[in-house]
């Protein structure tokens, strides 16, 4: 049992100001790691944790966080009022898990900080020069005409990774945003009993805060004698701005029930790769879009070629993740694309410096879930906000953490007030009630984003039909360059005919559901490998610098996410349990167990979700997240005999390689079984992107 | 009560920014180095000298370990580095501030920085009537960027102490005044008994570095840290040494297979190698 001295209080690290409010009880715990009887299995419920308070902790350092980040530290100076803001980072260091195209339009830097081309060092050093579509079949390359929204007027090609590294550094050191990066939030803080009304007027747990991973626990969930305890930010507003996809934004839509009148979100996977092209083929501020081939006319994707400065090329491939053959490999397409004439002559000569993948959003206005729950709000991507007829989206996740610090600002502001007065009646402590982000959805649907979106809203439902990408394109054109969403109707996201379980929770994704099975299908033949040219993934990977610190829970659950939520939030029977293992192996929840965490009743049942996954991925889906994973983290491989302790089906069992995952929530989202719950590990572990 | 210690020990870790272990590096377009707009954090031998620094203040007695400097000479951005050996422990640091765009300072005059240093410290009374004079220096036995390996053995030169190299276990006898360390050698482990003072550096197997907790990050924050400029030590950072040329190494030529062990033997004549 880690025993932790009150050796000093957080007080320290509290404004003056704060200590006013409340009288409040922290442990810190000492910098010399415990030494604890080596290896006793992980107790939820019996561990201490540090704890400290902020005004706001904005979860996730990404442009939309650090927007908000700044933003609030305006409103500081402009109003004079002190605001403790903390934004927490699962990167070893800002930017490195940040992947993006990139060219963005600098509506929202404009706004947020005028004086930017003034300042030394800024990354926003090559304007983009023109704007070209291709249509590319296997051996030429016709252009063709593309939306007007993606003209490129006033924009800039940029690493997107860098771009974040200079507003950190902004941030940090102009507006004295603190900013921890190497550590995750892990878990929302939720009040102890439901104090708030939800935009549904249930009455719910608010919540309170964010938790950090837990650091130094085994694969089997034992503390080693390096473990410390995540540390507990108790906060007035948690704005979560992880990005698509972001982990405690899928947890708090599931609990809140964000999405109940919205549209599920629609997403794509982005396979990029920087190269240091050969100068005679490099033309600083060209941006390319490709359509066709490799894709099939189902598959709704394209290419890109972007040049940045420096003599560096960004390229890659998007594929949308509602793509119906269960052999496909948007690695391998992206591979095979490069076999085109067209990237055979750019990259002769050339050498690869990077490689990545992300997930991006593409529902666009009608996938907005409401933005704001009790205690906090969803900024950016975990909203989900690129305009994919501009493929821009960085513009508008700055503009909403803009937003969301102003709504922010005024609560804090508010609740300062309230407790002053609460104090000053009862004269005792009061965490008073949670902080009501709603302002902050009202103020989004009222700003140039919410018409960003809405003018490009049918352009991608439009693909979904029978008519495929055709369809699409002819729809598309219309819509985009005479009318401009200026139609009555606004398109649904296209349904499988057996919808099924798949929409019946907020989480489960619409992607997966589209997936058909491999019955219906047939394998790829994909062309090999030409390095350097082309290259098998693990050279590829080996680019992304992703690394984990070995031994350590996997992080990537096999439980669907609303029974991870039930068992790790203590929800489920009387909340005796907190099995914080769920999804982590039978060994790791065996070990809760022995600490009475879970019951024997959950170790089976993990054994049986694991079995139950193998059964339908391998027997129906020809085990499609070995194909689809940008970074080979998972295999379906055979064992002998049936049965074994680890849940396995018809000889064969998945085996994750967590240690090659580079964060780009795939898997959660096409897996069809809709039982993968991306989760983070432990800080400081993932890519190292630099110049994607 | 016990008898105070005959010495109270002031450690000096010296720390390096240096590349991230994850990061594949490549050579540069002008051949000149390895880019280096990559992620940087520090030297993995450095932050074992880092917790063997700690390990040392748990091991012995409280309060004979008077004072853990972290010390790091580089770019602005070594900072970093040196935030981070605050956070698992160290008590203060220095850091002797290089400009941005620098060539990389060499090993000699790393030393010779180190050493100026420590003699300033130990010639003025008030800082040792305060922490001591500097009796350990431990670092890293070579930076992963560089691979040199030099820069412990050049400073014990110029000081003149005893050096411990590549310990993989450090035993402080503070009674003694000396210390006993394993060091690792080819075919095996030796054990030198050196006098204090002395500089060790650092192998693999020495520890297993500890994590910085957020909570002590947030408090390094705090911690004072000592700016130096190379023209308070009199050290010039000049290369002595000029880089021709870097590349990469030959890329590897596929094998063969053979059928039969005819075959193979028939190969390895033809590539003129015979029987012993």
């Amino acid at each position: 049992m880690l025993r932790a001295k009150a050796t000093t209080t957080s007080r320290a690290l509290l404004p003056a100001r704060h200590q006013l409010l409340k009288k409040f009880r922290a442990r810190t715990i000492r910098t010399s790691a415990v030494r604890l009887n080596g290896g006793a299995p992980f107790d939820p419920k019996a561990i201490e944790r540090a704890e400290d308070e902020v005004d706001v902790c904005i979860v996730g350092g990404g442009p939309a966080g650090l927007s908000a980040a700044i933003r609030l530290k305006q409103l500081e100076r402009e109003k004079g009022n002190e605001i403790r803001v903390v934004v927490l980072e699962k990167g070893s260091e800002i930017g490195s898990h940040v992947l993006s195209g990139a060219v963005i339009e600098p509506r929202a830097l404009d706004e947020l900080i005028p004086e930017w081309r003034t300042m030394a060092d800024h990354p926003l050093t090559q304007p983009a020069t023109s704007s070209k579509m291709l249509f590319l079949t296997k051996n030429m390359s016709l252009p063709i005409p593309h939306p007007p929204q993606m003209g490129n007027k006033g924009n800039y090609i940029v690493s997107l990774s860098q771009f974040t590294r200079w507003l950190a550094q902004v941030a940090e050191n102009e507006y004295g945003v603190e900013i921890y990066p190497g550590f995750a939030g892990a878990q929302l803080l939720l009040s102890d009993s439901p104090d708030a009304t939800d935009n549904w007027g249930r009455k719910v747990r608010s919540v309170r805060g964010v938790v950090t991973n837990e650091v130094g626990l085994t694969k089997e969930f034992r503390m080693k004698g390096s473990f410390e305890p995540g540390m507990a930010f108790r906060a007035k507003v948690t704005l979560l701005a992880e990005g698509a996809h972001g982990s405690l934004a899928k947890q708090a839509i599931q609990h809140y029930d964000l999405r109940r009148e919205a549209e599920p979100q629609t997403y794509a996977i982005g396979l990029k790769e920087v190269w240091r092209v050969d100068p005679s083929q490099y033309n600083a501020g060209t941006v390319q879009h490709f359509l066709g081939w490799p894709l099939d006319s189902q598959t709704y994707g394209g290419g890109w070629v972007y040049h940045m400065d420096d003599g560096l090329v960004s390229l890659g491939l998007v594929v949308a993740l509602d793509y119906k053959n269960p052999y496909m490999s948007p690695y391998r397409e992206l591979q095979k694309m490069k076999h085109h004439p067209f990237f055979r002559a750019l990259l002769e000569g050339g050498e690869r410096v990077g490689y990545g993948a992300r997930v991006l959003t593409e529902g666009g206005y009608q996938s907005l879930p409401k933005l704001a729950f009790p205690g906090g709000a969803l900024l950016g991507c975990s909203a989900g906000v690129v305009n994919i007829a501009k493929i821009k989206g960085t513009h508008n996740a700055m503009k909403s953490g803009m937003l969301a610090a102003e709504s922010a600002w005024e609560a804090v502001q508010a609740k300062a007030k309230n407790a002053e007065a609460a104090e000053a009646e009862e004269g005792g402590e009061t965490t008073g009630p949670p902080t009501d982000m709603t302002g902050y959805d009202t103020a989004f649907h009222n700003s140039w984003v919410r018409d960003d979106l809405y003018e490009v809203r049918n352009l991608r439902p439009s693909f979904g039909t029978q008519l495929g990408i055709w369809g699409g394109i002819v729809y598309s054109g219309i819509d985009s360059l005479l009318l401009k969403g200026r139609v009555p109707w606004t398109f649904k996201h296209h349904r499988p005919a057996n919808a099924a379980d798949a929409m019946t929770d907020g989480t489960s994704s619409l992607d997966s559901a589209l997936t058909e099975r491999a019955e219906k299908h047939s394998p790829i033949e994909y062309p090999p490998f030409e390095p350097p040219l082309s290259t098998d993934l693990m050279t590829s990977v080996a680019l992304t610098g992703t690394n984990h610190a070995e031994d350590q829970p996997v992080h990537l659950r096999v439980v669907k996410t609303r029974d991870f939520v039930r068992a790790t939030q203590g929800l489920n029977g009387d909340g005796a349990t907190v099995n914080a293992a769920v999804g982590a192996g039978v060994g790791a929840v065996r070990a809760e167990a022995e600490v009475g965490a879970a019951t024997e009743a959950d170790v089976e049942e993990e054994r049986r979700r694991r079995e139950e996954h193998v059964r339908v991925n391998v027997g129906e889906y020809a085990g499609l997240l070995e194909r689809a994973c940008p970074a080979g983290v998972y295999e379906y491989v055979d064992v002998e005999g049936e049965g074994s302790s680890e849940g396995t089906w018809n000889g064969k069992k998945l085996v994750i390689n967590s240690q090659n995952c580079i964060h780009c929530k795939l898997c959660d989202i096409k897996v069809p079984t809709q039982d993968i719950t991306w989760t983070v590990p432990e800080g400081s572990g993932g890519p190292k992107y630099t110049v994607t | 009560m016990r008898p105070s210690p005959a010495r109270l020990l002031n450690i000096l870790v010296p720390v390096k920014r240096a590349v991230d272990y994850s990061v594949k590096i490549r050579v540069n377009p002008q051949q000149t180095g390895i880019d280096t707009n990559v992620k940087h954090s520090m030297n993995p031998f450095d932050e074992i000298a880092v917790e063997e620094a700690i390990r040392m203040r748990e091991r012995l007695p409280p309060g004979t370990v008077k004072h853990i400097k972290a010390i790091s000479i580089g770019p602005p951005k070594a900072l970093d580095v040196l935030r981070t050996a605050l956070a698992v422990g160290a008590d203060s640091a220095a850091h002797v501030a290089l400009p941005e765009n620098a060539p990389a300072p060499e090993p000699l005059a790393i030393a010779k920085t180190l050493a100026s240093y420590i003699n300033i410290q130990n010639s003025d009374p008030a800082k040792v009537e305060k922490d001591g004079k500097v009796d350990v220096v431990i670092l890293g036995k070579q930076a992963i960027d560089d691979d040199l390996g030099v820069t412990g053995q050049m400073l014990a030169g110029l000081l003149g102490w005893g050096q411990a190299t590549f310990a993989s276990k450090v035993e402080v006898d503070v009674g003694k005044n000396e210390v006993v360390v394993t060091r690792e050698i080819d075919g095996g482990a030796e054990e030198v008994r050196c006098r204090l003072p002395v500089v060790i550096t650092t192998d693999l197997r020495l520890n297993e570095p500890r994590y910085a907790s957020l909570p002590n990050i947030m408090k390094a924050k705090k911690k004072p840290v000592e700016k130096l400029s190379p023209s308070d030590l009199g050290i010039d950072y000049t290369p002595q040494l000029t880089t021709l040329r870097v590349t990469e190494p030959p890329k590897r030529v596929g094998g063969g297979k053979v059928g039969s062990v005819e075959e193979l033997v028939e190969r390895l004549k033809d590539a003129g190698i015979t029987g012993v």
